[in-house]
Formats: structure tokens, C-alpha cells, sequence
């Protein structure tokens, strides 16, 4: 909803490393500059951290290919539910070129993928999105692709893991987007009357539609460090009152300490932390 | 320059008023026009019509936010019997931008909830012009728990600008509160209307809205944000809004056609202020024949349906 909170961050791009398609954004410079402690920093040591800095730790940006990466065992991520496609239902204008733009230089069909995939060896069904597809907004498919998500978890009596990054609803289509985010709660309710566990892991940043839906919704909800959450942007907030905002506002730090999230786990831990959490809910392995 | 009023009204007065005067006028000098005079009333009456029949959506917008539109608080001492209110979330505050409570409706106890805006600006400070904070979400929560252990219906008033942005609200968990409620909402085991009586705003309005029928006056719009918001997030531009509120279809029509709503009830010509005891009337009946269908339904019924529908809600290619 509120695409101005990217403006505050800026997402320096670097040359991913996952299987997915290549990100044609990316430039061929060697170097790139830390956005946190603005050191300059070698690719390859960076790649070799889950994209942190090593100095700051300050965390990158991961597409979803280098999240698949770093969260689930090689190559067990089955995708499924690509073939969804958004379209221009209230003819918005600049929305068919918007969406054409994000599909070419992603190379992804909409902002969130789905797949089942298995972590140290526990299956499950595991969300993504990413925030360079149209802010990582959430409009028709993306609902539909989460509320499946949830429906194939309990299809299967999977856990459910959903990574966020977003900045809210697509208002390119208007309500049917606003309502996304009652579809989703809405499915999720079914899931958790089942009995079934869902871990929600909020990456920088989540705002808006996104945040007051599916990510605040689980069991669990971890985020990445310094990752920007709230439901309003920063920049709406600062607009509408005058107080001055302490330091780490809407930051997950800020959150953890108003007791709205489980945890803060850096993301070298995140793979661990989860393998921990399906094996503390009876999670059992394959094979 | 966007126009920031609705003053349709206030210039047809004005028109009326010279119109009076010109009769006045004419009958002292002896001149016998009262034939004209009366086709001439007839026909301004007939443009006003087709003025209020032809509204854009920036003015309906306008309207759904008029100063004299009647509050939620009007509507629910006008419908309803025995209203109590009761107050806060048990937890932190008592919210006045949504008002909640039990009241009876044609003999049957409701719980009835809503956002509140002030009548003046007194009020609306007092109310933070209805605009919610998490302790009103986790009020409505509570209430609507409530509901469900006494089996009552529950029927919500959805007129806000959106949840409110700010300090507080974050540090209490804003987004949390309102996911809360949006999941709570489909599983009640209770009958559940919705009405949208002036500007639904944003998710701050959806957190109201999840019901077995969604009305709406036919004056009023509901938005997945504001019109100025949008345009100043899409197009850098806040000066864009009027053009904006046609392009995200936030009137009562066309969120009909897109199947989002479920029934329009029909606002007197110049507006709900302009004759509310017209319009409640109508709501009332409304209100009457959809309970009723509503509770003819078994539980199993109910909570498909509404499920079904809430499941459908989307539009995409595969
Ligand atoms: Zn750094």
C-alpha cells in the first residue's frame, strides 16, 4: 500500500547467485557499497555470507531464487502454482506495462512464489516474496497464491513457511486487491482450526496489507534484522504527526521489544532456526 | 485545483433563494408568471435529479465525507432499541473512533459495532475523526466474542478514512490487530451485515467489512486507499485525485458490478443528510429482509456461504 517506504532504503542490486532467472538490473560492476556502514565490499565475500555485510552485517536483499538458496535443502524446492497471472481488470492505466516490466526484469509471473521444498530434511510448503516485483504488492494473485499455499499445507498436513516483503496492496486493482487481504486471513483461519503449523518470516520491509494479513497471522514470526515493519509507512506517519520518531521505529528490533514478533534471527541462523522449529512440531523427515 | 467540497447543494440553495426572490419580485410588479415559474421549478428540480443520478466518483467521494453526512451513532439511535454501549479492549483503552454495543433490532438482540466520526470538530478530535487505533480493532474483537457467545448477529457501520497512522498505533501493534479481527470475522457461527454508510477507507474499514452481506449506500465509496493517496503514490501527484477516483473504482455502483457488494440502498436526491429518516427507512427494511434470509440459514449453511464468498474474491488468468 504504501510504496513510499522503499524510497527510504536504497536496494543496491548485486549479482544473485540462485537459480532463477538472471536479474537483468544487476550492473557488471565488481564492487558495491554497503547501504548500512558504506564500506566497499567484495562481491564474493558478500555472496559467501547470505548477503550480509561482514563488517556491519547489514542484510541485502535476496530475490526469492537466493532465498529458496539459503532456506530449504539443494534442490528440493518444487514450485508450483506458476501459471497465475495478473491482468489488467479495472484497465489502470500504466498498470499492463507495470506488470510487463516487473515480469521481464525478474523473469518471475507475479510477486510471490509457492513450492513445497524440504528443510534438514522436513517437508514443507514454502512462500516467497519478492519486493523488485511491483514493491512486492499484493493484488489478485498474489491472494489467490497464498490462500493455495495455505489449501496445499492442509491438503497435505504440511507446515506452512511464508517470507514477506512487501510494501501492501497492489492498488492498481483497487479493492479486489484491499480484499486479498481478508481472502487470506480468511484461509488461514481454516488452516489454524486444522492444527497445523505456520512460521511467518517478515523481511525489509513489510508494510501496509501485507503486514495486517498472512505475515502477522502465524504461530511463529520471526524477521530478518533491521527489517522495516509496521502498517503504515514511515513517511505517512511522519506526514501526519509531529513527534519525532524514536531511532529504530518500525524496525523488527523496534517490534521484537513491543512484543509483536517471536524473534529476530539473522540469516546465516534462518535455515538452523527453522530445521529447530519443524522438529519441535513433530515435523518428519523424508526418506 | 482538485475540489476539496461538495457545494453542489450549497449552489442550488443559492439558485432557489434568487429564484424566490424573482417571484417575489414579479407578483409586487403584477407580472402573472406563475405558470413559468412553476415549470421552471419543475425543471430545476429535474436537473438537480439528474445531477445526484450522474455523480463522478470524486464527487461521491466528497459526499461520502460531507460534514453534515449523517454518523454511525445517528444511525444506530434511529434503528435500533435498548442500544448500550459498551466500552474498551481490556487490554490497553477504550477507542472511541469505533463504537460498540448491544441493541435490538425487529426483537432480536444485536451486537452492533462502527466507526465513529464526530459531528463537529470537537468531536472528531475526540474520536480521531474515525480513525482507529489497535485497541478499537481489539475491541471490536472482543465484542464480536461476545457476540458469538450469546448468539447474537452482529451488524458493523464502516465510515472511516482508514486506521490511523502513527506512533502509538505501531508500537501497539496496528497491523496485528486488524489481521486479528480479519481472521476472526469468517469463522463466527453468528449471522454478519455490513454497511458502509459514508467513506471506507483503506484496511482500517475492511477490518468492518467481512460479512455474510456487504450494503452499501449508494452515496458512499470504499477504497483500498485514498484516492489522494493513490495518486500521489502512483503518480507523485496528490493534485491527481479526482482523476484517481475513477480509475480505482471506489463507488458503491461499481464495486456492484465487480461483485464486491452485495446490495445499494438508495440515498435521497442531494444526499443521506438531506432526508435521513427516507434513507434509514430504507436501510431498515433492507436490513430486515437480509437478516431474515440470513437466519433461515443453518450454521453450516451460513459459514459455506460465506466462505465461498469471501474464498472467490479475486480476479487473474491461469
Ligand atoms: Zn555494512
Amino acid at each position: 500500500m504504501l510504496k513510499s517506504t522503499f524510497g527510504k532504503q536504497k536496494l543496491i542490486p548485486i549479482p544473485g547467485s540462485g537459480r532463477g532467472p538472471v536479474d537483468k538490473t544487476l550492473p557488471d560492476e565488481p564492487g558495491l557499497k554497503c547501504p548500512s556502514c558504506s564500506r566497499r565490499l567484495k562481491e564474493k565475500e558478500v555472496k559467501e555470507q547470505h548477503k550480509l555485510c561482514p563488517h556491519c552485517g547489514y542484510h541485502f536483499p535476496l530475490n526469492v531464487w537466493e532465498r529458496v538458496e539459503i532456506m530449504t535443502d539443494p534442490d528440493s524446492f518444487r514450485e508450483f502454482g506458476a501459471g497465475l497471472r495478473s491482468f489488467n481488470i479495472l484497465d489502470f492505466p500504466g498498470y499492463d506495462e507495470k506488470l510487463a516490466q516487473a515480469i521481464d526484469e525478474t523473469g518471475l509471473s507475479e510477486a510471490f512464489i509457492t513450492g513445497e521444498a524440504t528443510i534438514g530434511g522436513y517437508p514443507c510448503v514454502l512462500g516467497i516474496l519478492d519486493a523488485r516485483f511491483m514493491m512486492g504488492s499484493m493484488g489478485s494473485v498474489v491472494g489467490e497464491k497464498v490462500s493455495r499455499a495455505v489449501e496445499r499445507a492442509m491438503e497435505f498436513n504440511l507446515p506452512l513457511i511464508i517470507c514477506t516483503a512487501s510494501g501492501g496492496a497492489r492498488m492498481q486493482e483497487g479493492m479486489l486487491s484491499l480484499l486479498q487481504m481478508a481472502k487470506t486471513a480468511a484461509v488461514l483461519g481454516r488452516f489454524h482450526q486444522a492444527g497445523l503449523l505456520y512460521i511467518s518470516i517478515i523481511t525489509n520491509p513489510t508494510t501496509g496489507g501485507v503486514s495486517a494479513s498472512f505475515a502477522s497471522l502465524a504461530d511463529i514470526i520471526l524477521a530478518e534484522p533491521g527489517a522495516l515493519i509496521g502498517f503504515a509507512g514511515p513517511r505517512v506517519i511522519k506526514q501526519t504527526i509531529s513527534e519525532t520518531l524514536p531511532a529504530d521505529f518500525q524496525k523488527a528490533e523496534f517490534m521484537l521489544g513491543h512484543g509483536m514478533l517471536d524473534g529476530i534471527v539473522e540469516r546465516g541462523q534462518l535455515k538452523k532456526t527453522l530445521e529447530l522449529l519443524l522438529r519441535l512440531h513433530g515435523g518428519v523427515k523424508h526418506g | 485545483m482538485v475540489k476539496r467540497h461538495f457545494d453542489y447543494e450549497e449552489k442550488y440553495k443559492n439558485l432557489r433563494e434568487k429564484f424566490q426572490e424573482l417571484k417575489k419580485l414579479s407578483q409586487s410588479m403584477d407580472f402573472d408568471l406563475t405558470q413559468e415559474f412553476q415549470q421552471l421549478e419543475e425543471k430545476m428540480e429535474d436537473i438537480r435529479g439528474t445531477k445526484y443520478h450522474n455523480l463522478s466518483p470524486w464527487e461521491k467521494v466528497l459526499l461520502s465525507r460531507h460534514p453534515k453526512r449523517p454518523v454511525v451513532k445517528d444511525y444506530i439511535e434511529y434503528l435500533f432499541e435498548d442500544w448500550i454501549e459498551l466500552h474498551g479492549d481490556r487490554c490497553y483503552g477504550d477507542d472511541r473512533a469505533i463504537i460498540g454495543g448491544i441493541a435490538v433490532f425487529e426483537g432480536i438482540p444485536l451486537t452492533v459495532l462502527g466507526h465513529q466520526k464526530g459531528k463537529d470538530t470537537n468531536e472528531n478530535l475526540r474520536n480521531n475523526f474515525g480513525m482507529p487505533h489497535p485497541e478499537g480493532f481489539r475491541k471490536v474483537e472482543r465484542l464480536i466474542g461476545q457476540a458469538e457467545k450469546f448468539k447474537r448477529p452482529v451488524i458493523t457501520f464502516i465510515d472511516t478514512p482508514g486506521a490511523y497512522p502513527g506512533l502509538g498505533a505501531e508500537e501497539r501493534g496496528q497491523a496485528w490487530a486488524i489481521a486479528r479481527v480479519l481472521m476472526l470475522f469468517p469463522q463466527l457461527q453468528v449471522p454478519t451485515i455490513a454497511i458502509v454508510t459514508g467513506e471506507g477507507g483503506s484496511g482500517g474499514a475492511l477490518a468492518l467489512s467481512v460479512a455474510d452481506r456487504l450494503l452499501m449506500l449508494s452515496n458512499s465509496v470504499f477504497s483500498v486507499a485514498s484516492a489522494e493517496a493513490c495518486s500521489s503514490i502512483i503518480w507523485k501527484d496528490a493534485g491527481r485525485a479526482e482523476e484517481m477516483a475513477s480509475y480505482l473504482r471506489v463507488t458503491a455502483q461499481d464495486l456492484k458490478e465487480l461483485g464486491i457488494v452485495d446490495e445499494i440502498i438508495p440515498e435521497p436526491v442531494g444526499g443521506a443528510h438531506q432526508d435521513f429518516t427516507a434513507l434509514a427507512d430504507s436501510l431498515k427494511k433492507s436490513l430486515e429482509l437480509n437478516l431474515k434470509e440470513l437466519q433461515a440459514l443453518n450454521r453450516e449453511q451460513l459459514l459455506k456461504q460465506r466462505y465461498r464468498k469471501i474464498r472467490g474474491i479475486g480476479r487473474f488468468l491461469e
